[in-house]
Parts: structure tokens; C-alpha cells; sequence
């Protein structure tokens, strides 16, 4: 993990946000508050599927407080979507017109003098609905004869998705053995500790400023100023600091668009905060998935085809579901080199609250089904987990077919530490097992379905007389520590200090247009922007210091440790800080400034780079109650030059909470619609003493394509630990959970029918 | 009917008139302005509002104001004294103990709570004592470590 070359990346430093965030400073949106600002809330649907006759706000605007209401019929009445490139995907008005879809859609939005005078004017607000049959499940939502959600939607189905390659009917004719599984992942809300919140200030100069809790400040200014008809630079969308995302937050949201909205009436600072029953119903969620998978092997264990059949419940509009439609297929052919493969994915419109991106986007589902089946299928061939795996296991320079190309990686050597692991634990108590699961992850997407005519990362530095470095990026900080690591790839491609540096990111007004931070982009993308932005200021202080220190041509000049050098001869050389003097003043006294952007070209289909991990997750259960304890959890992990290792750390244990929740409590029942636990008493999730011990084998590899060698580092992390858990809880007590989250209930269920079919065996 | 409220907050004695209703978490962030302590929830299952009351942590969005009449309330920007930080805050920057941040000023209020309770907590302890924090970000570890190490006289008052 250390590495001496390096100055800064590689330390363990202290977050550049630590101290405001350490001392209760740190401003976070649901912080902010402006002179005469007002404060609005939203009015949700109450049926999950209805057309609305007619909306009345007339009592809500007389009531005293009141400023600003506003429905649907007060927008351009427009749909709006992240995959901006297909039109038909745009199918969210955010303010309903005709026609709710879920429960919890909006209908209309007041802005008054303080919450409780909004509270008080939305039950004045008569809404007239006619409720329609309504579809929950997706496999009764695509049969004839099911209520149409969207008009022209097929069998409610929204996007399907074929992934191909290699002849899996021929490939399958030729296995020695061949399973067929089903499974089913649940539904997971991001929880965010911040709710989504905005405040929105529409001007008399006909322009609009929005603070709110967002992972891609440019797609809400872009979006915004679509749904708004206004031009893109006269909104200004401002990230303070964010409590969380998860992939929650980088669609146009509810709360962004009505405060808006209501500030464009207003011409006051508008501000919107989603309670938390609203942000477990009326915001997005992992996507629930049934999984139809087919396997088939030879008697040695090797893999020869797959076949992998997915629906999912899409709620009721797309957002970035259709992404995570992809992405499952993708990643259900990973880790292995699967010579045929066949994906086949549907997307189905529901009455019930839209599902999306979270953490993992779509690949804990197909980790969750495809690294149980993959186990399965070893113990039918009595064969090793690990080994089949490592004799299918994804090599470096590997294409996948027509797909990805993947450069560095070190899932074997991963197997390897894994394998130590568990014969390091030598023979296991009773009702203790460990299982495993291997995953690979991408370093960002390359698809462009939002239609951005901008690079998908660029940064700016600004150097100053006292050497002080202005950093500016795209990429939004929300608890990932993209602001740490950014600025450590800085200081290390300039030479400077960490110090030295000061970020400025997530603010459109200020910052290079940038996708944002999702889809594990940051380190890698933005990564590669900040340093070429980095030695496009670097080259410009050397063509100053050159003058002064005349290298030979067969001399090269570096800066390190604030110290401009001749390369072999690190002891000759001049203070930077001397140098950015000389600089400026060189240049008419203008700022140095370096500009550096990224997009990944001919890089396959998917992302231009993947990391990959092994995880051994070890429980004991108790055979009578199918109570079970997550006693440690063992990750062996790379991700190319680690950057940032107290990062990695943290964003390898929070994955272990987040995914060993899903696999474990986290779940949203419903009933018609409706979600059952929409409060965090309700919503079980793991908490400090649920946490089991995590330890992480850290793998060197070194990526081609990312900054100093470094990729992905935190969302695959998010993938493993279901299936690992699933593949743990057979290893102690033989029974198989197929229904995510695999609940100490459904184990219970599971070793009475087992006992049952023995004491039937008996007979 | 709005009713004088007197108490103390991070040394300083405040006054303010709320009405019966109103939370201990909306005086302290809504009319004091301190709005370092967070909410999560508001129905005391996260934790984020957590703050100390006469020695004890609590969480303020399930304590009536008028229930701190005569109180002594410190929050987590009473924590650090002037520029230098408490041995719990500088073993979280050591641990990278956070990480969006939302819910670390309820969870540094529960810790500073449990030491003053008990200086040398053991892991268990410690884990006990911040079970009632909600972080979504870290999965807790980083704060336990972090906690260890204070409990373990890593980190000093500093003078």
C-alpha cells in the first residue's frame, strides 16, 4: 500500500473537510437559511395509481403565511429524465398533471412563512382523483390485461436489454452439467442521514441560485433549466456539504424542482426539506430484481456458458433504473471469462415508488444470485468455491466479448490472500460456515445517455503569488472524499503540499461543467482531470524555472516536496514558491492556470477500467431459531494505486454496513403500494453492534488508465457481501435463501422445511 | 401560549420563550442558530440530534425544550475549547472517523457522553454506547478504533 515515489498519495492524511465536519462548522443544506426566506412542502398522492380531475388550491392560497402554491399546471408541462438521449425515457413530470403513479407522487407544493404554516395549507388543497387499477409486481404488470401505467407502454414494459455473445445454445449442449436457479433481491433505501433538501432563490434578475444536497450539481442545472425553460447559465447549482448519496441523489428531485418553482413565483429563497417518511416513499431505491439464471459447466468446473433472464420492478418511472437494467446484465458475466453469454433484462413500470441507482447499481443483484449459483454448482462437481472460481476468474489484458477490455487486475492474487484466510480459521465451530463471493466493479461509465456536449470530468487549478493552489472540480464531495483524494492527486502532480491545495468543488458558477460523482467516476475521471489540470500548471512553472536553471536537453525538470529540480540530480534546484513568483510576474501577473479534463474514448462499452475483490463473510447460526451473527467479514481488494487509504478503509466498512444490510434486514415491504416501514424505528438496518470485525487484504495493482495508476475504490465494495452471506449461511447450516434479505426468519423457514425433508427421507 | 426558557448552553446562559411544544432540537438549531447538531429522523431512532444534558447524552428531538429549563446543554460546537479540538474530535480526524459528517456530531456527543461516564469504556462498551447512532457512511468501525484509542489514553486534553 505505501509507496515511497510518492510524496502525498499513499499518506494517511486527515480529510481536507475534517475539521468543519468534526466540529459541527460544516454547512449542509438542510443547514442554510437566507433573510425572508420561505419554506414549502409537497403534496403527495395518496393512491398509487389515479387521474387527478381537478386540484383546488384556492383555501390553501387564502390561508395567512401562505406566499406561493403551486401544481402541475403551473410547469411547462414537460417530462424530464436522465437519459435525455431516448425521449420516451423522459417520463417524469415531478409535478403530476393528469395522472399519479405511485404513492407519493407529487400533486402540488406550497411555500409559506414558516413549515407549519405549509404543513397547514397542504390539507387545504382539494384534490379530486379517480382511482385506476393499480399493478405492484412486475411479473403480474407485463400480463394482458394489466392497468396500463404509461400511455404506449407495452406491457408496461419500459426498456429491455440483450447482452450477447458466443452460441450459448450450442455452448450449453456441450456441459456436463447445467443448473437452473431462481432468486429474488429486495428493494433497499439509500437512508441518507441528509434527506434531500433544497433552497432555491429566483432573483429579480430573471436568475436562479440552488443550494441543494445533490451527487451531480451539472445534471440539476441542466435539468432544471430544461424543466424551468430557462438557459442553463442562469441557474447556478451550489453543493454545500451533503450527508450522503448512495446513488439517491443525482436525479432532479421533487424538492429542487417545486422549490424552484415556488422561488420563480416568489422571488424568495425557497427552502424544501423531504422529511424522512417522504424520503423512504416519494424518492428512488435499489431496484427489486427476480433472477433466472442457467449455468452450465464442464466436470472440471470449467464455465462454459451462462444465460441470465432478469426482471425488475421499475415503479413508476425510470430515472436511472434503465442503468442499473445494463448493468446487472453486465456484471451478472462477472467475474469470469464466460466464453457464451446471454443477458436478457426487462424493466417494468409499477404503481409503486420508482426504483434507481444505489450503490452497486444493479451488480449486488447479480453478485447476490450469480455467486450463490456459482457455489452451487461447485458443490454439485465437488469441486473447491475458490477453485472454480480461479479457473474461470477474470485475467488481465481479458477482453469481455464485444464489451469491456479490462487492463490491470488482480482477482487472482485476491483468491489467493481469501483462500489463506480461510484455512487460517482451520476447522469451524459447529453451525459456522464462511462463504465467498468475487466481484469486479467499473471505474466510471462510459455511456453518455444523458447527452452531455461537455468532458465527462474537467478541473482547474489556479496557482497564486504565495503558491497557494486553487483546485475547481466538477465532482461533488458527499461523504466519499472525492475532495480529499482530488486534492491529493494534486498536490502529488504539481509537486506541492497537501497543504498547498484548496478545493472548490460542486459549484456550477465556479466549477468546469462535470458529470458529478456516481457510478464510482471520481477517482478515476475526475482523477485524470485534476492531474492533467495539474501539469498543464506544472509545465508552465517549468518553462519559468528552465530560464533560470538552464537544464541540458538531456536534463528534465520536476517539481517534489515545493522543490524544482533537475531529475537526476534531485539536490540542484530552486524553491517552487520562488518559481511561481518568477511566473506570474513572467506572465503580465496573471494566475497561473492549468486545465485539464477527461473522457474515456475507445474504451469499450462500459467503463475504462475495473477493480475486483474477493470477500469471505463468516456467521454462526443458531439451528433453532435461524438467528445468525456476522462474526468478521474478510475483504481481499485492489483498486490500483490506493490514493487515499484512510478512504479506502472507511468506504470498505461502510460497504460492509450498507450491503451486509442487504443481505441481512434491509427491506421495504408493501402492501398495495404502500411501503410498510417508511420510518428509521421501522427501517432495520445495522447498527454499531451489529457490525461485524472487517479486515482488508490490500492487493497492489496498477491500473494503465487511471491517475497514478489508481481505479475504483468504494461502490464495488457494495457487491460482494449479500452473496457472500447467502453462500455463509449454507456453508453453517445447508439451507439455501434465495429471497433477499436472507432475514433470520427465512433461515428458520428454511431449516424447518429441511428437516421436514429428511424426517420424510427417513421414512 | 409561549413560556420562558432559561438554561445553559456550552457555558453560556440563554433565554428564550417557546411554545410547550416545541423540541429541544428546534431551540437549539431553529432559535440558537447552533445548527451543528442535526436531524435524522425525528422520531429519536438515529441519533443525529443527540447532545448532552446534565452530563447525560439525549436525544433533543425527543426532549421538550421547556423539559431543559435550569439545564446545562453542550452541543458539539461546545466541544472544542477555543482552537483546540477535544481528544475525541482529533481521534476522529486521526481515524477518519466520518464521512459525509451528518450524523458525527450526534455520534462525538454520545461518545463524549460515555466518557465522562466511564474514561476507559472497553470495545463493547463503546460499541453500546453509540448504538444508538445511525452512520450510514462509515459502518462504524473507523469511530470504534478511534474510540479505543482515546479509551486507551492515546489522546490528551490538550492545554
Amino acid at each position: 500500500m505505501s509507496n515511497t515515489k510518492y510524496s502525498v498519495i499513499g499518506k494517511r492524511v486527515h480529510n481536507v473537510d475534517g475539521p468543519a465536519k468534526v466540529t459541527g462548522s460544516a454547512q449542509y443544506t438542510f443547514d442554510l437559511t437566507f433573510p425572508g426566506m420561505l419554506y414549502g412542502k409537497i403534496l403527495r398522492s395518496p393512491y398509487p395509481h389515479a387521474k387527478i380531475l381537478n386540484i383546488d388550491t384556492s383555501k390553501a392560497e387564502k390561508l395567512i403565511g401562505v406566499k406561493a402554491v403551486v401544481t402541475g399546471k403551473d410547469t411547462l408541462g414537460k417530462k424530464q429524465g436522465i437519459w435525455r438521449r431516448f425521449p420516451e425515457l423522459c417520463d417524469e413530470e415531478i409535478l403530476c398533471r393528469s395522472k399519479v403513479r405511485y404513492i407519493g407522487d407529487p400533486v402540488a407544493a406550497v411555500a409559506a412563512i414558516d413549515e407549519e404554516t405549509a404543513e397547514e395549507a397542504l390539507n387545504l388543497i382539494e384534490v379530486e382523483y379517480e382511482p385506476l387499477p393499480a399493478v405492484f409486481d412486475p411479473m403480474e404488470a407485463i400480463k394482458d390485461g394489466a392497468p396500463q401505467i404509461h400511455d404506449g407502454v407495452e406491457m408496461n414494459i419500459n426498456i429491455n436489454r440483450h447482452i450477447e455473445w458466443g452460441n450459448v445454445d450450442e455452448a450449453f449442449e456441450q456441459c456436463d452439467h447445467i443448473r437452473e436457479d431462481y432468486f429474488h433481491c429486495s428493494s433497499q433505501a439509500h437512508m441518507c442521514m441528509e434527506t434531500h433538501c433544497a433552497v432555491s432563490h429566483y432573483t429579480y434578475d430573471k436568475k436562479l441560485t440552488v443550494w441543494t444536497s445533490t451527487q451531480s450539481n451539472y445534471y440539476i442545472q441542466a435539468l432544471l433549466a430544461d424543466m424551468l425553460g430557462m438557459r442553463e447559465g442562469d441557474i447556478r447549482v451550489i453543493k454545500p456539504h451533503t450527508g450522503g448519496g448512495f446513488g439517491g441523489k443525482f436525479e432532479l428531485d421533487s424538492a429542487q424542482f417545486c422549490s424552484a418553482l415556488l422561488s420563480m413565483k416568489t422571488c424568495k429563497p425557497v427552502k424544501i426539506v423531504l422529511s424522512r417518511e417522504e424520503e423512504f416513499t416519494a424518492t428512488k431505491r435499489r431496484t427489486p430484481m427476480y433472477y433466472a439464471l442457467k449455468l452450465g459447466a464442464k466436470k472440471d468446473g470449467t464455465l462454459l456458458a451462462k444465460e441470465v433472464r432478469v426482471v425488475t420492478e421499475g415503479g413508476a418511472y425510470t430515472g436511472m433504473g434503465a442503468t442499473a437494467l445494463y448493468l446487472t446484465g453486465f456484471f451478472s458475466s462477472f467475474p469470469y471469462r464466460y466464453p457464451n453469454y446471454r443477458y436478457d433484462g426487462y424493466r417494468v413500470y409499477t404503481n409503486t415508488a420508482p426504483t434507481s441507482a444505489m450503490r452497486g447499481f444493479g451488480a449486488p443483484q447479480a453478485v447476490w444470485a450469480g455467486e450463490q449459483q456459482i457455489d452451487m454448482m461447485a458443490h454439485d462437481l465437488g469441486i473447491d468455491p475458490i477453485e472454480i472460481r480461479r479457473k474461470n476468474g477474470h485475467v488481465p489484458n481479458y477482453e469481455v466479448p464485444g464489451q469491456a477490455y479490462i487492463q490491470s487486475c488482480g482477482l487472482h492474487q485476491c483468491l489467493d490472500k481469501i483462500e489463506e484466510f480461510v484455512k487460517s480459521r482451520g476447522k469451524l465451530p459447529p453451525n459456522t460456515g464462511i462463504g465467498i463471493a468475487a466481484y469486479g466493479f467499473m471505474s466510471g461509465g462510459i455511456f453518455n445517455w444523458f447527452d452531455t456536449p461537455y468532458a465527462f470530468a474537467a478541473a482547474t487549478v489556479r496557482i497564486s503569488i504565495d503558491g497557494k493552489v486553487d483546485l475547481y472540480t466538477g465532482a461533488n464531495d458527499i461523504g466519499q472524499g472525492s475532495n480529499t483524494t482530488l486534492s491529493m492527486i494534486c498536490a502529488e502532480a504539481l509537486g506541492v503540499r497537501l497543504e498547498d491545495v484548496r478545493i472548490h468543488s460542486a459549484d456550477t458558477g465556479i466549477c468546469p461543467n462535470d458529470l458529478g460523482s456516481w457510478g464510482s467516476r471520481e477517482t478515476l475521471m475526475n482523477g485524470n482531470a485534476v492531474k492533467m489540470a495539474a501539469e498543464d500548471a506544472k509545465k508552465q512553472l517549468l518553462e519559468i524555472a528552465a530560464v533560470k536553471l538552464k537544464p541540458n536537453i538531456v536534463y528534465d525538470l520536476d517539481i517534489k516536496d515545493c522543490w524544482v529540480h533537475f531529475t537526476n540530480r534531485p539536490e540542484r534546484g530552486i524553491s517552487y514558491y520562488e518559481v511561481v513568483k518568477d511566473a506570474i510576474r513572467a506572465k503580465d501577473g496573471q494566475n497561473i492556470i492549468g486545465r485539464g479534463y477527461y473522457t474515456p474514448h475507445r474504451k469499450g462499452m462500459i467503463s475504462p477500467a475495473y477493480s475486483y475483490g474477493v470477500q469471505a463473510v463468516e456467521v454462526t447460526v443458531d439451528p433453532e431459531t435461524g438467528r445468525y451473527t456476522l462474526n468478521q467479514v474478510v475483504t481481499a481488494h485492489e483498486s490500483g494505486t490506493v490514493i487515499n487509504p484512510v478512504g479506502i478503509e472507511g468506504q470498505l466498512e461502510g460497504a460492509i454496513m450498507m450491503a451486509g444490510g442487504y443481505g441481512y434486514c434491509e427491506d421495504q415491504p408493501m402492501d398495495d403500494g404502500k411501503i410498510l416501514n417508511p420510518s428509521v424505528a421501522d427501517y432495520k438496518l445495522i447498527r454499531a453492534c451489529d457490525m461485524p470485525e472487517t479486515k482488508i487484504l490490500e492487493i497492489d495493482t496498477y491500473e494503465p488508465e487511471g491517475p497514478f495508476g489508481a481505479k475504483e475504490a468504494g461502490e464495488g465494495l457494495t457487491n460482494p457481501t449479500a452473496g457472500a452471506l447467502g453462500n455463509a449461511i449454507f456453508n453453517a447450516v445447508g439451507v439455501r435463501i434465495y429471497n433477499l434479505p436472507a432475514t433470520p426468519e427465512k433461515v428458520f423457514r428454511a431449516l424447518q422445511e429441511k428437516k421436514a425433508k429428511e424426517k420424510e427421507a427417513k421414512k | 401560549m409561549k413560556q420562558r426558557l432559561t438554561f445553559t448552553i456550552n457555558g453560556n446562559p440563554v433565554e428564550v420563550y417557546v411554545e410547550p411544544k416545541t423540541l429541544l432540537v428546534e431551540v437549539i438549531r431553529d432559535k440558537l442558530g447552533l445548527t451543528g447538531t442535526k436531524r435524522g429522523c425525528s422520531d429519536s431512532s438515529c441519533g443525529a440530534c443527540t447532545v448532552i444534558m446534565n452530563g447525560y447524552s439525549v436525544k433533543s428531538c425527543s426532549v421538550l425544550a421547556l423539559q431543559a429549563e435550569g439545564a446545562e446543554i453542550i452541543t458539539v460546537e461546545g466541544l472544542a475549547k477555543g482552537t483546540k479540538l477535544s481528544p475525541i474530535q482529533r481521534a476522529f480526524l486521526d481515524h477518519g472517523s466520518y464521512q459525509c459528517g451528518f450524523c458525527t456530531p450526534g455520534m462525538l456527543m454520545s461518545a463524549t457522553a460515555l466518557f465522562l461516564e466511564n474514561p476507559h469504556p472497553t470495545k463493547q462498551e463503546i460499541k453500546e454506547g453509540i448504538d444508538g447512532n445511525i452512520c450510514r457512511c462509515t459502518g462504524y468501525n473507523s469511530i470504534v478504533r478511534a474510540l479505543m484509542d482515546v479509551s486507551a489514553g492515546k489522546y490528551k486534553e490538550e492545554d
